[in-house]
């Protein structure tokens, strides 16, 4: 990841009639960067990306690409490819035509040509399918045909509009893997839409988190996850246990929070903001618990009551319930190392649970 | 047929509905078929029992300079119209598909409707118009009249391609540098080009087998139907007018038979 700007967004907003689309977006993008735009549909990500490809216009901020300013810049002008949710194959054409089709006004030798288009199609793992019909094409191939048609052209940079979202879960799986790897070889930045948020994970250097047409947090994959900003954050990436607590400094070296359910947790004095006596959110993932029979001999730990349990293969979920607080939390761990236990919690067993006091996430209450 | 095809109602057989088909379509096209059966009979006189068979009447029609001048002019107008109405059906089908249009429902109504006002009606109101203005009837009215009528024909076929159509393709188009001139050339015409296939063969065939706007509007030189209309007052003429309205059957089932192959071309899969 670079820090200089490639793409810089300035206070976008994007107006549909009277509907909002995007509401004062601004964000840098780097050079080379793998960057996603996660959030449920409606929240303005695809709006965006398609201003980035010049499809709409901003009513209202400024778009720079490689320090150019875009506003004026038509689709066809912009230094910019993207690939379509629909991947947009073009049915009348073969994979060569279909790949070379941009290339018509650099006015190549048909030697030349057909050497880049094999190139591509060695890029993206299909050799020999230049002569392939459109619609001879699985979803995969077509995504991948995509990919080349665009990449072709060497663009400064590569927009996705989900392009995994029509792929089963296991071709799904294998081409992110193979589409981080080609960004790495490619050296291109991607501008990634996606609602898949373990996709955004797995794939992203950067990940902009947008609900109802704002940005929540631009952050990396582990920032996002494990320091959330705010609990829309919190709750949209993975799952997330909440706990009411109140703030108690207790002098210059040490502050605690005193929680609803988990008792009073001691925290590093940096992450608490907010003064003496100030209400906020605490904020524990389900997998930051460890479950246990006994009593832990250390650490932070309370007491519990085991609620439901969900046997999910390679791990388990379970609730369990919390004096002082009404609703249950959700514990999840994995069955690694444990041999087959059908019955090792029943509903009512006393239960431990025990966490690292780093783990917990402070937000600001509702 | 495997024993669990015969488990629904949905997937069996229907035997009233299969012999109602065959009764329709004898109702539907037999009075059709008695012209080519008599345009071989050997005898002037459209009845029962047919004298022989015999290739008189078509020969005559070869030699008959009237049949030939009459031919050309329809199909003249006939390709004129083809070709225009289907254009215009481009455009109008491609702006209904495309673009947010206000009363844009109403408007499809609107280019449907000649398919629904008698004939006879926007005969009467073209040449009152025509003739009000001072415009001498000929091959040229006729034309306009035949536009009037092909155009919601072409519409209708080219509406479902450009319908059937991915927006995105066009913009994929734009995204990889090619203009909307180009786009339009290598990928939009190239992808509705059955539907234009379609139109122009459909639109042609209207257009060539029609009689009332023709009626109104022709001046001196008559279209194909309008020659056959005038022959009708000579008895001695029918046969050949038989023979002459079989081949013009012929042309048009063929004409039309191939729009729809392959006006659907591509939309299956």
């Amino acid at each position: 990841m670079t820090n200089d700007a490639f793409i810089s967004i300035r206070n976008v907003n994007k107006y549909f009639g009277s509907f909002q689309a995007i509401d004062d977006v601004s964000m840098d993008i780097g050079q080379g960067e793998f960057f996603s735009l996660l959030g449920a549909s409606g929240c303005g990500k695809t709006t965006l990306l398609r201003m980035l490809a010049g499809f709409e216009s901003t009513s209202d901020g400024e778009i720079l690409i490689d320090g150019q300013p875009s506003a004026d810049v038509p689709p066809h002008h912009r230094p910019v490819n993207m690939v379509f949710q629909s991947y947009a194959i073009f049915p009348h054409l073969n994979v060569a035509d279909n790949i070379a089709y941009g290339l018509r006004k650099q006015k190549l030798s048909k030697a030349k040509k057909q050497e880049m288009v094999d190139e591509m199609l060695e890029l993206i793992k299909l050799p020999g399918y230049g002569q392939r019909k459109a619609n001879e094409l699985s979803g995969g191939q077509r995504q991948r045909i995509a990919l080349a048609r665009a990449l072709i052209l060497r663009p400064k940079v590569l927009l996705l509009d989900e392009p995994l979202g029509a792929l089963d879960k296991q071709l799904r799986e294998q081409m992110q893997l193979e589409l981080r790897a080609l960004q790495r070889q490619v050296g291109i930045t991607f501008v990634f839409v996606t609602h898949d948020q373990e996709e955004a994970l797995t794939l992203s250097d950067r990940i902009a988190v947008m609900s109802g047409g704002k940005v929540l947090q631009v952050d990396t994959p582990e920032g996002l996850y494990e320091a959330p900003k705010t609990r829309e954050v919190a709750s949209f990436i993975g799952n997330m246990n909440f706990f009411q607590g109140t703030v108690r400094r207790n002098g210059a070296k040490k502050a605690a929070i005193e929680t609803q359910g988990l008792g009073s947790i001691p925290i590093d004095l940096e992450k608490v903001t907010k003064p003496d006596g100030a209400p906020v959110q605490v904020a524990l993932r389900p997998e930051k618990f460890e479950l246990l029979e006994e009593k832990p001999k250390s650490g932070t730990f309370v007491t519990a009551k085991m609620d439901k349990t969900a046997y999910m293969g390679d791990r388990s979920h379970y609730y369990v319930t919390l004096d002082g607080k009404p609703e249950p939390v959700a514990v999840s761990s994995t069955n690694s190392f444990v041999a087959r236990d059908d019955d090792r919690w029943a509903k009512g067993d006393d239960v431990w649970l025990r966490w690292a006091p780093d783990a917990v996430v402070v937000l600001d209450a509702d | 047929m495997s024993l669990r095809d015969t488990g629904t109602y949905i997937k069996r057989p229907n035997r009233p509905l299969q012999i109602y088909a065959v009764i329709f379509l004898i109702v539907l096209y037999v009075p059709v078929l008695f012209i080519p059966l008599f345009s071989f009979n050997d005898s002037i006189y459209v009845r029962f029992p047919l004298q022989g068979f015999t290739f008189q009447w078509y020969i005559e029609l070869w030699s008959r300079d009237s049949v030939w001048a009459a031919l050309w002019n329809s199909v003249k107008v006939g390709a004129v119209v083809a070709v225009i109405s289907t254009i215009l059906g481009v455009v109008a089908a491609r702006a209904i598909t495309r673009y947010r249009l206000p009363g844009k429902s109403a408007l499809v109504t609107f280019i449907m409707m000649p398919l629904v006002i008698p004939g006879i009606i926007f005969g009467v109101a073209l040449l009152v118009l025509l003739s009000r203005m001072g415009v001498p009837l000929s091959l040229y009215t006729v034309t306009l009249g035949h536009l009037i009528v092909c155009l919601p024909f072409a519409v209708a076929t080219l509406l479902p391609r450009f319908e059937g159509f991915d927006p995105s393709m066009e913009e994929a188009s734009a995204d990889l540098g090619e203009n909307g001139w180009w786009t339009f050339w290598r990928v939009t015409f190239p992808m509705v080009f059955p539907g234009v296939v379609a139109s122009l063969l459909l639109t042609f065939t209207i257009s060539f087998d029609e009689f009332i706007m023709a009626f109104f509007l022709t001046g001196t030189d008559p279209t194909l139907p309008m020659y056959i209309w005038g022959q009708l007052r000579f008895p001695q003429e029918f046969p050949s007018v038989l023979a002459l309205s079989s081949l013009i059957l012929f042309i048009s089932f063929l004409l039309v038979f191939i729009a729809q192959r392959v006006g659907r071309m591509g939309l299956e899969d």
